[in-house]
């Protein structure tokens, strides 16, 4: 099984550890994973912005990267629904306005074979307790696109429940969106920056020391609103609570059972 | 008179004084909360919903996609069931058709049913302005018209209005429109609801003319479908001697076993009941029962505009329920006037830069008024994939593109707002497909990274004026990637 | 008034509009799934009155049960505890279910107007049909339910479902029965509003009580010598 890691430009930029927990939690599950560094952004944020002619580049070098591994896994749910439900999409567009060739099957396959980390593990890989330990309270948001797009379910809780020590608490009101949005936050900043209060004092609401969902962009946001407000509750990427994340500086993180990350 | 929507400001200036608006969140937390869990029930007591989803969405688009068919239809059926049909094309000829038809009764006063397509085209105040005095029969709409303001949902114009707001504006301003409100009114809503029947009862019993809208035409028979709860709409459709509908074009269905598609997604979508109090369902006029007058105008207004973008088109599907402004997030936060027109939230953001165009900041500002969170699709008893739409209409702001206005096809030019934000998205663009030059952004962000200031000027204030930056990592992914594997692309890893 | 051109114009933009559409496609030719439920649910016809008792019930519509036999007696004693004087019926409703009754019964036509009918304590009419899974009744206008007004103004209405022939499960079905000929009113409970922070709250513009007798057996039948049981 050659399966490809697309580490997405926001986790490579400011967030390597969670790229470093895909890659150790996979190893330790016994997947080799490769990362192709002719790999860019997906092109989310200038589809999303209006710019869709600018992501075909971006659509092309995507499909070239990966052209032979068998999956393609990202630890973003936004991601990984840009390139499933909208690269078919503008490979179309592009086709029926000319400038398509024979890419757009190219796109529309690597499209087929892109998985959110926590599909790959529950539906490829077949697994939910991926031998993690991270004795804190956590509390799960349900990301948009995770939960609208690509229908998640109860995939990524299903994991979260067999880490040993973990205690779930319920979110109120988690499938309403945190008000990220990409430039929506730049863009319409008192709405965003209002749907992100209501989302952390919720969060906070909880008592749990852990906010935890399947992308750092929503997390970014939300955490840039709780460490403002001196909130004591931390935003961790799910990929680095399933590593156990041992090589993790910052407390608190958790520790595989077995030793078996390397 | 109620207000106009001309001059509104942009929907990002809009909403922020509307999120330090703290009544008005209340007031639009409180009633979108409790809509959301009671559709939810209704919608789950239906194990086929998706199913009749998708047939509602294939009639609508059967119906779009062969509209001028079903136009001509609906007018032969109206017209043999005794109506008089008439086709507006914009806002102005409606007006004008629905107040020579007013005066040619010789009265100089109407009732309404709330209607969309007349908010739309702006007609009580061209009845005004010909002296025709307009009122309005919905208690939301009667709330919005006495208290000199403008609606804010499809559905429940007032939302934006709570009960003590709506007994005082009943107390200061009935006596200016008719019978005052009663002494001692309380805020209870019972209370209020009798207050409005007291206030309207002298007026439908002398009414000899109705203006309403409808939520469905048939056209293989001629009816018109008006649903409704509080029997205002009865009261109008069947008491006067001259009744006009204003229609959109768009809300012809081909044929009449679809209305058991729409009246069961409409009610459960709309205002979460099994069904909605009453549906009248009328085809011309009949002898010795309602109007001896049936008048069936037929409206464009952007409509065909909008029917030129297979994309946007869809957007036409919509049957005005309002489900989508229930369950957005960015409604709830910004209120409904900051969308700017009649039809406010997710779905007013897709329609109107379409049927107006990208007329003036407020239009183009609109598709940018979503985080793109889906729950309006979701929501969508009819599957408008509005977030689709909107990132289509973003395209035709941020990049121009081609665009029917008023019937001539044309190419528009990006806008002009917009022009810094391209040249970014062009150098992003670039770089991202240029990974040796993004990797030398990212090693001068991790050298530089004791300085990042926590606050950002200019533009960046957007972000870190309510949220702190991200710390910068000493070292990028792709650096440990090639620093612990060894090599740099498909060497590291790969068997 | 260039309502000719304006037809033209707008039937030319749409065409224009549709250029996309191969002109080789019927309008049927797009094809639209009615693979929804026809009712939801399989119930005894019992079970389908009982559902929509309790659905009438849960809008705050008031439900009576009767054979046709007690059905004078019961639409009596109705009126008799609502303290109804003056009551409005249609020109066809059989004459012996307002036997045992002791008001002043006025029959719908074109004299009685709005007007009066804002004068009348209680309406009496019949339905088409009642649907049960959304608890509602439909009126045609049929000889047993009159004009459309009648059952409008009066702030009590008194609505009579025979059981036997006149209930379905569902909107489909209902649909297929009605007929577009005829000026239909559906209502399901009282008049309503929502538009208070969106809570329901009863009573606006129509009839603030409605009353729906569920009768069994043959009530056209009645002459009006039996007693309510």
């Amino acid at each position: 099984m050659r399966v490809g890691l697309f580490v997405t430009c926001v986790n490579d930029t400011l967030y390597p550890r969670t790229g470093r927990a895909v890659v150790t939690l996979l190893e330790r599950l016994g997947v080799r994973v490769d990362f192709p560094a002719e790999q860019s952004c997906c092109g989310q944020p200038l589809f999303n912005t209006g710019y869709r002619h600018r992501t075909e580049p971006l659509l092309r070098r995507y499909a070239a990267a990966f052209s032979d591994h068998d999956y393609i896994v990202t630890p973003s749910g936004s991601c990984a629904a840009m390139v499933r439900d909208n690269y078919p999409r503008i490979a179309a567009k592009a086709a029926a306005e000319g400038r398509g060739g024979a890419v757009p099957e190219a796109v529309t396959e690597a499209a087929a074979r892109t998985y959110e980390l926590t599909e790959f593990l529950v539906d490829v890989l077949g697994v939910t307790d991926v031998g993690a330990r991270y004795p804190h309270t956590v509390t799960y948001h349900p990301t948009c696109h995770g939960l609208r797009v690509l229908g998640l379910g109860d995939r990524p809780r299903r994991l979260l429940e067999h880490v040993e020590g973990l205690e779930l608490r319920e979110l109120p009101g988690a499938e309403e969106c945190c008000g990220f949005g990409g430039t929506f936050a730049v863009k319409n900043p008192a709405v965003s920056a209002a749907m992100g209060a209501d989302k952390a004092r919720a969060v906070t609401a909880t008592g749990a020391r852990t906010l935890c969902t399947v992308d750092n962009s929503c997390l970014m946001h939300l955490g840039g609103i709780l460490a403002r407000e001196g909130s004591p509750v931390r935003p961790v990427h799910i990929a680095e609570i399933l590593a156990g994340a041992e090589d993790d500086p910052e407390p608190p993180h958790g520790t595989a059972r077995g030793g078996g990350a390397r | 008179m109620t207000g106009t929507y001309l001059g509104m400001p942009s929907f990002p200036r809009a909403a922020e004084a509307s999120t330090r608006d703290a009544r008005l969140r209340a007031n639009l937390r409180r009633a979108t909360g409790t809509i959301r869990a009671k559709r939810d029930r209704a919608v789950a007591e239906l194990d086929d919903w998706e199913r009749l989803r998708a047939a509602g969405a294939a009639v609508k688009d059967r119906t779009l996609r062969h509209l001028d068919h079903y136009l001509v239809q609906l007018e032969e059926s109206v017209t043999r069931a005794g109506g008089t049909v008439h086709w507006a094309a914009d806002a102005a000829e409606a007006n004008r058709i629905v107040t020579g038809l007013v005066l040619a009764t010789g009265e100089r006063e109407v009732v309404k049913v709330k209607s969309m397509a007349t908010q739309e085209t702006g007609l009580n105040g061209a009845l005004a302005a010909a002296g025709i005095r307009a009122y309005e029969t919905d208690l939301a709409e009667l709330i919005v018209q006495l208290g000199d303001d403008l609606p804010s949902h499809i559905l429940v114009p007032a939302i934006h209005r709570n009960r003590s707001e709506i007994r005082d504006i009943f107390r200061s301003r009935m006596a200016d429109w008719g019978l005052p409100a009663p002494e001692g009114l309380t805020d209870s809503p019972a209370d209020l609801a009798e207050a409005a029947r007291l206030h309207l009862r002298e007026k439908f019993l002398r009414a000899k003319v109705a203006v309403s809208g409808a939520n469905f035409a048939v056209a293989e028979t001629g009816t018109l479908v008006v649903v409704e709860s509080e029997g205002n709409g009865r009261m109008c459709l069947t008491l006067p001697e001259t009744l006009i509908s204003v229609v959109g074009i768009e809300k012809v269905v081909p044929t009449w076993r679809d209305l058991e598609i729409f009246l069961q997604l409409l009610p459960r979508s709309s205002t979460a009941e099994r069904m909605n109090p009453y549906t009248s369902m009328w085809a011309g006029t009949t002898d010795g029962d309602g109007p001896r007058a049936f008048h069936l105008v037929l409206l464009d207004n952007g409509r065909t505009d909008t029917l030129a973008d297979t994309t946007g088109r869809r957007a036409l599907r919509c049957i005005r329920c309002s489900a989508c402004l229930n369950v957005c997030p960015v409604y709830e936060r910004a209120g409904g006037h900051a969308y700017g027109s009649p039809y406010p939230g997710p779905i007013g953001a897709v329609l109107t830069p379409q049927l107006r165009g990208l007329a003036s900041p407020l239009e183009e500002s609109l598709p940018f008024a979503s985080s793109l969170c889906g729950a309006c699709f979701e929501a969508c008893p009819v599957a408008i994939d509005i977030p689709e739409i909107l990132v289509h209409l973003r395209e035709r702001v941020a990049e121009g593109g081609p665009v029917t206005i008023r019937g001539t096809r044309t190419v528009i030019r990006p806008a002009k707002r917009h022009g810094a934000e391209r040249a970014v998205m062009a150098a992003a663009g670039w770089a991202l497909d240029h990974p040796r030059a993004l990797r030398r952004g990212q090693r001068l962000l991790a050298r530089t990274r004791g300085l990042h200031p926590r606050r950002l000027p200019g533009p960046g204030r957007a972000w870190s004026d309510t949220r702190d930056l991200p710390d910068v990592p000493p070292e990028s992914f792709r650096d440990w990637w090639a620093r612990t594997r060894g090599g740099t692309g498909r060497a590291g890893g790969t068997s | 008034m260039n309502g000719q051109s304006s037809r033209e114009l707008i039937l030319g933009r749409v065409r224009r509009a549709l250029r996309d559409v191969p002109a080789t496609e019927q309008p049927a030719g797009h094809p639209v799934p009615r693979d929804y439920a026809e009712k939801h649910g399989e119930r005894s016809h019992d079970a389908t009155v009982g559902l929509l008792a309790e659905n009438l019930a849960d809008y705050r519509a008031l439900v009576h049960r009767t054979d046709a036999p007690g059905l004078p007696a019961l639409l009596a004693r109705l009126l008799r505890e609502r303290g109804a004087r003056r009551v409005a019926v249609p020109a066809g409703l059989p004459a012996g279910w307002l036997a045992g009754a002791d008001a002043e019964f006025l029959l719908d036509s074109p004299d009685l107007t709005a007007r009066v009918l804002d004068s009348v304590d209680s309406v009496i009419t019949g339905c088409a049909l009642a649907i049960a899974e959304t608890g509602t009744v439909v009126l045609d206008a049929g000889p047993d339910q009159g004009s459309r007004r009648l059952t409008l103004v009066p702030d009590h209405h008194i609505c009579v479902v025979r059981t036997g022939d006149q209930v379905v499960d569902s909107v489909p079905q209902a649909v297929r029965r009605l007929s577009p000929a005829r000026p239909l009113t559906w209502i399901s409970g009282p008049s309503a509003t929502s538009d208070i922070e969106l809570e329901r709250v009863e009573g606006v513009h129509g009839p603030r009580t409605l009353e729906v007798v569920l009768v069994t057996g043959d009530p056209r039948e009645v002459t009006g010598d039996s007693r309510e049981p």
